[in-house]
């Protein structure tokens, strides 16, 4: 399994990756790996304004419901719509095709509260 | 946790593995959406050695079935298999059961694996109080491994390891023969829809037998599958399962196994509340819905026609063949008629789904 070193990590097993005041988001390869394959994603709409720590969409896999949670705050900028028709991607590239959404940050500093690589890898070293 | 006889080989395959009714069960091997889609394709092999086998004896081993049984068991000839159910005198189903009729004084039921305890503790007490003195129950589960292997490969798989004409074993019979070395009973049944086999073998036996079917199944692309799978796969043929579709509140004229259900048998148990349900008709019924637009409809959401609540999903899934979300539902007879439509509370959303009489695939 892959961590990017780059990327930042929550507890509930989201990735961001900041680029200036935009956060890149989407789910872990911890995550897809427990979920199985993925049949559906449902995404919040452009310009929906996401609170940190509240859930902002829903992802499904044959066996399971869960929902994603927003690692900070910030408005929506863009969703990837390719995860409509092909929810599968998550599974095939959590990091880079898989991406869920775009969003601009209200606090670009909210981004330094999340756990890097190491931290997030001995999470769920514990949790598995 | 119960473990099959299997259970190692799950471990050596890195199955994910789950408790399943107090089982310690393989949920998935590779993936469900690859494991189905092996099974509709080419084959799979799967450990069901959780179900139980309780076996029935002696001179009056048929008229017992009888009274016990909701279907007519004395339609069966010898190496003859029946679908059939036990039912609660108040019509509610303790189990539905596949019938092996061995001969005319011998019959095996092969019962869910939940429910095996519960079920033998049943046909105790009907046979108790039906004061029939010659017959004889026998629990004899643990001494059975059960592998089922299905696809349209299964045959071509299974005859490079038996000498036993395959072709001649039609659907819902069985032969008792040699595979792989080893005495067992070769049925030709399954749970996912599929041509296939169910296998029922000794304990002991069932780790070499199940490595020599992979072995032989590898080059037609066998690939183990799991309880994920099995699940989608029988949701798509419209296959009820015990605790979703039927159970000691679901009568079987409700669940759309009134094709089982003879009213004009002889006293059964249940019997008689079945034939009032009939007459007074039934206050839900089983259906299938086809939603209109992607999602996944699943267990417990409600169900509405309009403003009005009409029911409810008792098992639901994307189908991986079709890639659109399928469902069992039980509805209000007004709302059940084929291709009325439904709409499913998805979460805070209603998505549309029409009414469709499974299997959705064919």
């Amino acid at each position: 399994m892959e961590f990017p070193e780059e990327l930042k990590y929550t507890e509930e097993h989201e990735w961001v990756m900041v680029e200036e005041e935009l956060a890149v988001i989407g789910i872990t390869d911890f995550a897809q790996d427990s979920l199985g394959d993925v049949v559906f994603v449902e995404l919040p709409e452009v310009g929906t304004f996401l609170e940190a720590g509240k859930a902002f969409g829903v992802v499904e896999s044959v066996k399971a419901v869960s929902d994603i949670y927003a690692p900070i705050s910030g408005t929506v900028e863009e969703i990837n719509d390719d995860l409509v028709d092909a929810p599968e991607i998550i599974n095939t590239s959590p990091y880079e095709d898989g991406w869920m959404i775009k969003i601009r940050m209200a606090d670009a500093g909210d981004a330094d509260n999340l756990m890097d690589a190491e931290a997030y890898q001995a999470l769920i070293a514990e949790e598995s | 946790m119960k473990k099959t006889p299997l259970n190692q080989i799950h471990r050596e395959l890195g199955a994910r593995m789950v408790d399943f009714g107090g089982w310690d069960m393989p949920v998935q091997y590779s993936g469900v959406i690859e494991e189905h889609l092996v099974v509709r394709q080419a084959a799979g092999l799967f450990d069901v050695s959780h179900m139980g086998e309780i076996e029935v004896t002696g001179p009056g081993a048929l008229a017992f079935i009888q009274h016990l049984t909701i279907n007519d068991a004395a339609k069966l000839a010898d190496n003859q298999i029946q679908y059939s159910a036990f039912c609660y005198p108040e019509g509610g189903v303790v189990d539905d059961v596949t019938l092996y009729r061995f001969n005319e004084r011998r019959f095996l039921f092969c019962v869910n694996a939940s429910n095996t305890d519960k079920d033998f503790a049943w046909m105790q007490q009907v046979l108790s109080e039906s004061a029939m003195t010659d017959v004889t129950l026998n629990n004899r589960s643990a001494e059975f491994a059960q592998i089922a292997l299905q696809g349209p490969k299964a045959e071509e798989i299974l005859s490079s390891l038996t000498d036993v004409p395959l072709a001649d074993i039609v659907y819902y019979h069985f032969h008792e023969g040699v595979v792989a070395g080893v005495k067992m009973i070769i049925s030709r049944t399954g749970y996912t829809g599929e041509d296939g086999f169910e296998l029922y073998l000794p304990a002991s036996a069932a780790v070499e037998v199940w490595r020599r079917l992979m072995a032989t199944g590898a080059p037609h692309g066998l690939l183990p599958i799991g309880l994920g799978a099995r699940d989608t796969l029988r949701l798509e043929k419209g296959y009820a399962l015990y605790g979703h579709e039927l159970s000691r509140d679901i009568s079987p004229l409700e669940a759309g196994l009134a094709w089982i259900t003879k009213l004009d048998k002889l006293d059964f148990v249940g019997k008689a509340a079945l034939v009032k349900q009939k007459a007074d008709g039934v206050q839900r019924r089983r259906i299938g819905l086809v939603l209109q637009e992607r999602g996944v409809p699943r267990e417990g959401y409600p169900i509405f026609d309009g403003d009005r609540e009409v029911g409810v999903v008792t098992s639901g899934t994307m189908s991986p063949t079709l890639k659109i979300g399928i469902a069992l539902a039980l509805v209000e007879p007004a709302a059940a008629g084929i291709d009325n439509e439904l709409q499913v509370a998805v979460r805070n959303r209603r998505m549309g789904a029409k009414v469709v009489r499974p299997p959705f695939v064919q």
